[in-house]
C-alpha cells in the first residue's frame, strides 16, 4: 500500500497542472532557440534595413531599404542565380549517386557489409568537412592522384576536353566549376544517402514482393513502387544538400573559379568590406530560398522522414 | 524463412561500390599523406615515407592550443545541448499541444538553414548588443545547433519507448522524478550518449559559424582552415586531417555498437 | 464509485457522466468495442486521466488530484509495460524498492510472489526472454506485490492466443477469489466478461448502456447495442414485433431461443419461415430464415435436433419462440 501523502506535494501538484510540467520541459530548449537563435535571425534582418555611409564606412542605424536596392543589381543578381543553379545540379547529382548506395544498404547489406556500409556512410558525415575538402585539394593538384590514374590509363585527353569547355572549365579542375561541384557533391552526399536509405528502410518486403508477383518487372518495380516510396527521404535529402550548398563560402573559396558564390560574397562583406548590412542583406537571400524550399517539402511529406 | 534469396542485379551493386569508394577514397588518401616525404606538393605517389611530421606536428604549440579550445567548446557545447536537447524532445513525446509542429521547425532549423545565416546572425547580434568575443561567443553558437543532434537520437528512442512504461511506474508508486531516474533515464540512455557523442563530433569540426562567432580565437578547424588557404607546412597539416579524422571516428564507432540492437538512424540531423 | 464522470478529448466524450458502483472483492468488467470509453474509465480510476466533470471515489475517498503513485491501486497493462532493463525479479520488486524496502526482504517477497504465479527460477531472466503468457505472470506479479485494495486489468489476456488465455481466464478467476481483491478488468470479448465476471458494465460511445450480473446482462439486454454486443440476437422493429407477438416497441430474440421443433407448450408463438441459407458451423448449423419482411439467424443443432427433418435451402421451416425469450428493448445503443 502506498502511503497515503497529503496531496499537496510538489508533484501532486503538476499532476494537477500537466500545463506546467510541459512548460517545465519547454521552457529552457525553447529560451535557447528564441532568444539566441531566433533572436540573432531577428538581429540579422535588422542589420540588413541598415545602410553603410559610403563616405566614413560607418554603419547608420536608420531603417531603409537602400541596401535591398543595392542587392538586386545586375552582379548581385548574377551571384544569386550561379548559387542557387549550382545547389541544384549538386543536389539532383547527390540524389543520383546515392541512391543506389542508400538502397544497396537498405535491403542487400547483411553482417558485415551492413558495418562497413555504416561506417563508409557515417565516416564521411562526421569526419572533418575540412579534411574532406582538403582531400580533394590533393586529389585535383596538378600533380595529384587524379591526373596521375588519368595519364596511366591514357585519358589525359578526357580531362583536358572537359577543361577547354567554356564556363565549366578552367586552367586546371581545381579552379574550375566543375571542381566545386565536385567536391560541394562529395561533401554533402552522406546528407542524400541518409534519409533515402531511412525512407527505403520503411518499406516492408511484402510490398515489394507483391508489386513481382503482380507481374512487375523489376524496373517497374523500381519506378512505380520504390521512387514514389522513397521520394519523402529524397526531398529531405535535398534540404540539406540545397541548404548546406546555397551558404557554403569555403569550398568554392579553396577549389574554384574566381567567380563568387553568395556565402563568399556575405563573407567579403563582412570581413573586409566592413559592409554589414550588405552582408546581411545577402544572406537574407539564402534563407528565403529556403523557407520557400521547405514549404515545398512540407508538402511532400518530407518532414517525416527527416 | 526466406525461400529463394534476394537476388542483386550487378549494376547496383557496383554502382553502390563505386558509390562507397567515392565516399572512402578520399579518406584514405589523406591517411596516405600523412607519411610522405614530399613536403613542397601533393605528389603522387609519394615518393617516400616518414613518421617524422607527426613528431613535428606533436611540437607545434599553436596546434596543442588549437586543439585544447576545440575540446573544451565541444564539452561545454555537448553538455548544454545533451540537457536541452533531452528536454525537448520529453516535452514532444510527453505532450500534444498547440504549436507542436513549430516547434519541431525551431528545433530544426539551425540545421536547415544555411551555417553562414547562423554564423552570420549571432554575429550581428554580438555586434548589436556589443558583446565582445569570447570562448563564450563560441559555446552560444555551437550548443545551438548541437541541440537538434542530441534532440533527434532522445526522440527516437522516446517513440520506441511505451507510454505505459512510465504509466506502470507511477502506478507502482514512483514518483515523477523517482520515475524519469529508474525508467525513463536508464531506457534513454544510451540515444542520449550517442546524441552526446555525435554532438562532441560535430561541434568539434564545426568552422563555418565558428568563423563568425570567435573572434581572434582559433579552434582546431579554423588552424585547418587558415592552412588550407595559405598552406605554410604541408606534411604537418596532413597529419593533423589525420588526427581530426581519428577523433571523430571514435564516437562514430561507439555510437555505432551503442546503437546497433536498436537500429536508429542516426546523423540524419546533422 | 463514479459519480456522474465526464472526460473529453477535443470534441469527442470519451466518458460521457457515467455513473456506477463497485463493491469490494467483486470481479467487475469493463465490455464495450474499442473507442467505447471502458480503458478511459480505467485509466480514470488509476489516475493516468483526471476527469473534467464529476467525481471518482477510492472507498469512499475523493480521488481527484492524486497522482497514480497516490492511489491504492495498482494496473496489469495491455501491453504488459515490463521494465525491459531490469530483471524479472527487479520488476517484481520494483515498487518495494521505491518504498525503500530493504534488499532482503524485497528478494523474498518478489520471488515468493513469482512462485504464486508459477514462475519460480525465473527471477533472474530478462522480460525480453519471456513468452507472451509468463510476461503476464510477471505483470500481475508486479501489480500485486504491493497488495493493492484494487487492481484493475486491462485487456489483459488480449495478445495471447485462445488456449493460453482459457487457461489465464480461469487462474485469474482463481486468484481473485483467494485474494478477495476488487478487480476490474477491461475487455471488449464479451465471452471473457460472461465468463469471469461477477458483474459487467456494457459501455459504448462513452456512454454506460448496461451494468447488471452476467446472466442479467445476456437475458435482459437493455436494448439494442447490448442485445447485439453481449452475445447475438436478432433485432426485430417495433412492426415486426407487433406482428409477431403484439408487442409495441423493439424486441430482441437469441437465435438459440428459435426453436425447430414444436415445444411442449401453447403459449409459444409458431412463425413459418423459409429457408434462406444454411451455414454449417459442428455441431450447429447458422440458419437464416425469411418470414414477413423480418430475417431471423437461428441455430440447428445436429445432435439435439437429430429427430427433426433437415432445413433445406428454399424449403418452408416452421419455428417456434417462447414468449419468455422475447425481450422487449429500451432506448439507447
Amino acid at each position: 500500500m502506498q502511503a497515503a501523502h497529503p496531496p499537496s506535494t510538489a508533484g501532486a501538484w503538476l499532476y494537477r497542472h500537466p500545463k506546467a510540467l510541459l512548460v517545465l520541459f519547454l521552457l529552457p530548449p525553447l529560451l535557447w532557440l528564441g532568444v539566441v537563435y531566433l533572436g540573432s535571425l531577428f538581429a540579422l534582418l535588422a542589420q540588413s534595413f541598415f545602410s553603410i555611409d559610403e563616405f566614413s564606412g560607418t554603419i547608420n542605424r536608420e531603417l531603409t531599404l537602400k541596401t535591398y536596392r543595392e542587392l538586386f543589381s545586375a552582379a548581385n543578381l548574377d551571384v544569386i542565380l550561379r548559387t542557387v543553379l549550382m545547389a541544384a545540379t549538386v543536389t539532383v547529382a547527390a540524389a543520383i549517386i546515392a541512391f543506389p548506395i542508400a538502397w544497396f544498404a537498405a535491403r542487400y547489406a547483411r553482417g558485415w557489409l551492413r558495418a562497413l556500409f555504416y561506417i563508409g556512410i557515417m565516416l564521411p558525415l562526421w569526419s572533418s568537412y575540412l579534411v574532406r575538402v582538403y582531400a580533394w585539394k590533393l586529389i585535383l593538384a596538378k600533380e595529384g592522384i587524379l591526373n596521375w590514374v588519368l595519364a596511366k590509363l591514357h585519358l589525359t585527353w578526357l580531362l583536358e576536353a572537359l577543361l577547354s569547355t567554356p564556363v565549366l572549365g578552367g586552367a586546371s579542375l581545381s579552379v574550375s566549376y566543375f571542381g566545386t561541384f565536385l567536391v560541394f557533391t562529395y561533401i554533402w552526399l552522406p546528407f542524400m544517402i541518409l534519409p533515402i536509405q531511412a525512407s527505403l528502410e520503411r518499406i516492408p518486403a511484402s510490398v515489394l514482393e507483391a508489386s513481382g508477383d503482380l507481374g512487375a518487372h523489376p524496373g517497374h518495380t523500381l519506378r512505380h513502387v520504390v521512387l514514389p516510396l522513397a521520394l519523402p527521404g529524397v526531398v529531405a535529402g535535398s534540404i540539406f544538400t540545397f541548404s548546406l550548398t546555397l551558404g557554403d563560402y569555403i569550398i568554392p573559396g579553396i577549389i574554384g573559379s574566381s567567380r563568387p558564390f553568395i556565402g563568399e560574397v556575405v563573407n567579403l562583406h563582412q570581413g573586409t568590406a566592413g559592409n554589414i548590412p550588405m552582408a546581411a542583406a545577402f544572406s537574407v537571400v539564402p534563407v528565403v530560398v529556403m523557407f520557400i524550399y521547405l514549404a515545398l517539402a512540407r508538402r511532400a511529406g518530407a518532414f517525416n522522414a527527416l | 524463412m526466406r525461400s529463394r534469396k534476394e537476388r542483386v542485379s550487378l549494376s547496383l551493386a557496383a554502382s553502390a561500390t563505386a558509390g562507397l569508394l567515392f565516399l572512402l577514397v578520399p579518406l584514405g588518401l589523406i591517411l596516405l599523406y600523412a607519411f610522405t616525404t614530399e613536403d613542397k606538393t601533393y605528389q603522387f605517389p609519394p615518393p617516400g615515407y616518414t613518421l617524422e611530421w607527426f613528431g613535428v606536428a606533436w611540437g607545434r604549440e599553436d596546434i596543442r592550443s588549437a586543439i585544447a579550445l576545440s575540446v573544451r567548446v565541444a564539452l561545454v557545447s555537448t553538455a548544454i545541448a545533451m540537457v536541452l536537447g533531452t528536454l525537448a524532445a520529453a516535452a514532444m513525446y510527453r505532450f500534444r499541444f498547440f504549436g507542436r509542429e513549430s516547434i519541431t521547425l525551431l528545433i530544426i532549423l539551425p540545421i536547415a538553414l544555411p551555417g553562414i545565416v547562423t554564423g552570420i546572425s549571432l554575429r550581428s547580434a554580438f555586434n548589436i548588443m556589443d558583446i565582445p568575443f569570447s570562448f563564450w561567443t563560441i559555446v552560444l553558437g555551437h550548443a545551438t545547433f548541437c541541440i537538434v543532434v542530441v534532440y533527434n537520437n532522445v526522440i527516437a528512442r522516446f517513440r520506441r519507448t511505451s507510454h505505459s512504461l512510465i504509466e506502470a511506474s507511477l502506478d507502482l508508486g514512483a514518483n515523477g522524478w523517482q520515475t524519469f531516474l529508474h525508467v525513463v533515464l536508464p531506457n534513454i540512455a544510451t540515444a542520449l550518449l550517442v546524441g552526446g557523442l555525435l554532438a562532441f563530433a560535430l561541434s568539434f569540426d564545426e568552422v563555418i559559424v565558428t568563423t563568425f562567432t570567435a573572434g581572434q580565437q582559433t579552434t582546431l578547424p579554423i588552424w585547418m582552415l587558415s592552412e588550407l588557404v595559405r598552406p605554410r607546412q604541408r606534411p604537418v597539416t596532413n597529419v593533423v586531417a589525420v588526427f581530426v579524422i581519428a577523433v571523430t571516428f571514435i564516437p562514430i564507432l561507439l555510437a555505432y555498437f551503442l546503437t546497433r540492437d536498436t537500429s536508429d538512424v542516426n546523423g540524419s540531423g546533422k | 464509485m463514479f459519480d456522474h464522470v465526464s472526460l473529453r478529448f477535443g470534441d469527442v466524450a470519451a466518458v460521457d457522466n457515467v455513473s456506477l458502483e463497485i463493491a469490494d472483492g467483486e470481479f467487475f468488467s469493463l465490455l464495450g468495442p474499442s473507442g467505447s470509453g471502458k480503458t478511459t474509465s480505467l485509466r480514470l480510476i488509476a489516475g493516468f486521466e483526471q476527469p473534467d466533470a464529476g467525481e471518482i471515489l477510492l472507498h469512499g475517498v475523493p480521488a481527484s488530484g492524486l497522482p497514480p503513485y497516490q492511489r491504492d491501486v495498482n494496473t496489469v497493462f495491455q501491453d504488459y509495460a515490463l521494465f525491459p532493463h531490469m530483471s524479472v525479479r527487479d520488476n517484481v520488486a520494483y515498487s518495494l524498492m521505491i518504498r525503500k524496502v530493504p534488499r532482503a526482504e524485497r528478494r523474498r517477497r518478489a520471488e515468493e510472489m513469482l512462485d504464486r504465479v508459477r514462475l519460480g527460477g525465473m527471477a533472474d531472466r530478462r522480460p525480453a526472454a519471456l513468452s507472451g503468457g509468463q510476461r503476464q505472470r510477471v505483470s500481475l506479479a508486479r501489480a500485486l506485490i504491493n497488495q493493492p485494495r484494487i487492481l484493475l486489468l486491462d485487456e489483459p489476456l488480449g495478445a495471447l492466443d485462445l488456449k493460453l488465455r482459457e487457461q489465464m481466464q480461469e487462474e485469474l478467476k482463481g486468484l481473485q477469489q483467494d485474494l478477495g481483491i476488487t478487480f476490474i478488468y477491461v475487455t471488449h470479448d464479451q465471452q471473457e466478461a460472461l465468463t469471469m465476471s461477477d458483474r459487467i458494465a456494457v459501455f459504448d460511445h462513452g456512454r454506460l448502456q448496461q451494468v447488471g450480473a452476467p446472466r442479467e446482462i445476456y437475458d435482459h439486454p437493455a436494448n439494442a447495442f447490448v442485445a447485439n454486443f453481449v452475445g447475438v440476437s436478432n433485432l426485430l422493429d417495433a412492426a415486426t414485433s407487433h406482428t409477431l407477438f403484439g408487442i409495441d416497441g423493439a424486441t430482441a430474440v437469441r437465435p438459440e431461443s428459435i426453436r425447430i421443433e414444436a415445444p411442449a407448450r401453447d403459449d409459444a408463438v409458431r412463425i413459418e419461415t423459409v429457408v434462406e441459407s444454411i451455414v454449417f458451423q459442428g455441431q450447429n448449423s447458422r440458419l437464416v430464415l425469411a418470414c414477413d419482411g423480418a430475417r431471423l439467424s437461428a441455430l440447428f443443432d445436429h445432435n439435439a435436433d437429430r429427430e427433426t427433418a433437415s432445413p433445406e435451402t428454399g424449403k418452408p421451416l416452421a419455428v417456434w419462440i417462447l414468449r419468455e425469450d422475447v425481450h422487449r428493448l429500451g432506448e439507447g445503443g
